[in-house]
């Protein structure tokens, strides 16, 4: 017996007919030639989010980043004129990374006037634009106009800074994050400046772990021993049930209830929390954010026990909302076809004393204890889906619809990327 | 070789034995964590957690950029009460079950 209404249909799944209920095979994240497709028709051509504007204080203020899976690294730099831009981060001379520190495959940031090359010196001012050859006159015609850095397209989205490492596309930022991205415009995340970010390096394919933070049909189970056992015991018992889910192009959302900040009752969590007033669902006190109404993509079953909202913008970026003001976001940077980058950071409002900045440290730490194990468990996944068995194909429920989603679109674009390439050939199929 | 424990505000000398757990990072935290007994998680807790709602109140007359240097040890202090407050509450052993091998490691965090 369902807690929460379904659409007309009867589940999520069939409100989305494209998506089919049959069961899906995962060869899309087991090989290494469907992973190059995904380098070439997903992470070389969308829009891509790789930062916050609060990482570019000022004029010169840059960071670097790494997208293996584009195969580039880029500088974000905020330019003389206040705008951000970016590059491909290579010296136009001979090729030298351009921006590093130590260490060529470590990220960066900091604040510089002017982008100097480690290996002869030639310089390139914040616009990009080339202003200094060491020893000029030894080369051959050299018009130093002819060799700016390599741009890439760059927009921001409420903060967020996004690129495309396609020169060609012309779907703006905007466009292309969709109904999903328009309905929380306007919230505001400039106000969440207090930042915890983790890391880790995962043994799974980049859209395993997406698929594990994109259903919470999992977390009553996996996560039951981080709970006290009687609401552990229930947490099992009722399952999870999502207030609505939403699909939009090649994004997706899940609405969910929150009804742990504040507990009905106390002794449903652990002592910490109950001291601390925090927990997973973040601070139970949410600070003033300025944010009179909710904008209108929250909580879209307009439920009044929500307590999250939980997007996917395809391909690589989660960002979650809780209802007490604060905010996750997930990023996956695949590094082949069975590894990733995973980061997670959390921004709150800045704590105004020491028991704000407690109940702060225990949701991070809380969400740090549950990615240990939802990282874990992807790496058994992963293992067992490239072994021999003759295990190929896998139900999924109405609660995994944003990941039979997640797979549907991964394919589609490979299919669509490989059909422009050679409209000849038929499509590989993964 | 363990380092001299930092100085806690007077009012809290009686955490004084756990001072070394007045660490500045949430990686030094967990590290520490994972590297002590349930004996020594447990004694820490059974010392720290009763005095919780007074260091909050003893921090809570200070901003958080002004905080003298033993306030700022109690802070640190009470972070590593956090950290270890999983095991004690719930797990009974020092590292989350079911994690195996895996890491999630800070890269960046509001320094207090
Ligand atoms: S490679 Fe950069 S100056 Fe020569
Ligand atoms: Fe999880």
């Amino acid at each position: 017996m369902p807690h929460f209404p379904k659409p007309a249909e009867g589940s999520w799944t069939e409100h989305y007919p494209e998506l089919g209920t049959s069961p899906v095979s995962y060869d899309d994240s087991i090989s290494p030639e469907f992973y190059e497709l995904e380098r070439e028709a997903i992470f070389a051509r969308t829009w891509l989010n790789v930062g916050r504007m609060e990482q570019l204080p000022k004029v010169g203020s840059f960071f670097t980043k790494e997208i293996d899976s584009a195969r580039t690294s880029i500088v974000v730099v905020r330019a003389s004129d206040d705008e951000v831009r970016a590059f491909h981060n290579i010296c136009r001379h001979r090729g030298n990374k351009l921006v590093w520190q130590d260490y060529p495959g470590e990220e960066t940031s900091g604040t510089c006037r002017q982008f100097t090359c480690k290996y002869h010196a030639w310089r390139y001012s914040l616009n990009g634009d080339l202003t200094f050859v060491q020893q000029e006159s030894e080369f051959f015609d050299l018009d130093k106009a002819d060799y700016p850095l390599a741009s890439v397209q760059v927009e921001v989205w409420e903060g967020f800074i996004f690129v495309n490492l396609d020169p060609s596309n012309t779907t703006p930022l905007r466009e292309y994050l969709g109904e999903l991205g328009k309905g929380i415009a306007g919230y505001p995340f400039h106000e969440l400046t207090q930042v915890h970010k983790y890391r880790a390096e995962v043994g799974s394919n980049w859209k395993l772990f997406i698929d594990a933070f994109a259903e919470f049909y999992h977390a009553p189970v996996l996560h039951a021993k981080q709970a006290v056992a009687e609401e552990s015991r229930k947490l099992v018992g009722r399952g999870y049930e999502a207030l609505a889910y939403e699909i939009d192009g090649p994004h997706g959302m899940v609405s969910s209830w929150g009804g742990m900040a504040p507990p009905k009752d106390p002794s449903m969590v652990k002592p910490i929390e109950q001291k601390l007033r925090s927990g997973l669902f973040g601070p139970w006190d949410a600070p003033d954010i300025g944010l009179d109404e909710l904008p209108p993509g929250l909580n879209p079953a307009q439920h009044k026990a929500w307590g999250l909202d939980s997007y996917v913008f395809f391909p690589n970026f989660m960002l979650l909302i809780w209802k007490p003001n604060w905010v996750l976001t997930y990023h996956y940077w695949p590094t082949s076809y069975n590894t990733h980058i995973f980061e997670g950071t959390c921004y709150f409002a800045p704590p105004k004393n020491a028991r704000e900045r407690l109940a702060q440290e225990l949701a991070v730490v809380t969400f740090k204890e549950y990615a240990l194990q939802d990282g874990n468990t992807l790496e058994a996944t992963q293992t067992m889906l490239e072994s021999s068995t003759p295990v190929k194909t896998f139900p999924l429920g109405d609660q995994e619809v944003l990941l039979r989603h997640l797979h549907h679109t991964a394919r589609r674009y490979v299919s669509e990327y490989q059909q422009q390439q050679q409209p000849a050939k038929t499509p590989v199929r993964a | 070789m363990p380092t001299a424990p930092l100085s806690l505000p007077t009012e809290f000398a009686d955490l004084d034995p756990f001072a070394n757990w007045a660490l500045p990072s949430e990686r030094e935290r967990y590290a520490k964590r994972l590297a002590s007994t349930m004996d020594e998680l447990q004694s820490f807790y059974d010392a720290a957690f009763p005095r919780l709602e007074a260091a909050m109140t003893y921090l809570e007359q200070f901003s958080m950029d002004a905080l003298p240097d033993d306030a700022k040890h109690l802070l640190w202090l009470y972070c590593a009460l956090v950290t270890v407050s999983f095991p004690v509450e719930v797990w009974r052993q020092p590292r989350v079950p079911d994690s195996g091998a895996s890491t999630f490691d800070a890269i960046l965090e509001p320094a207090i």
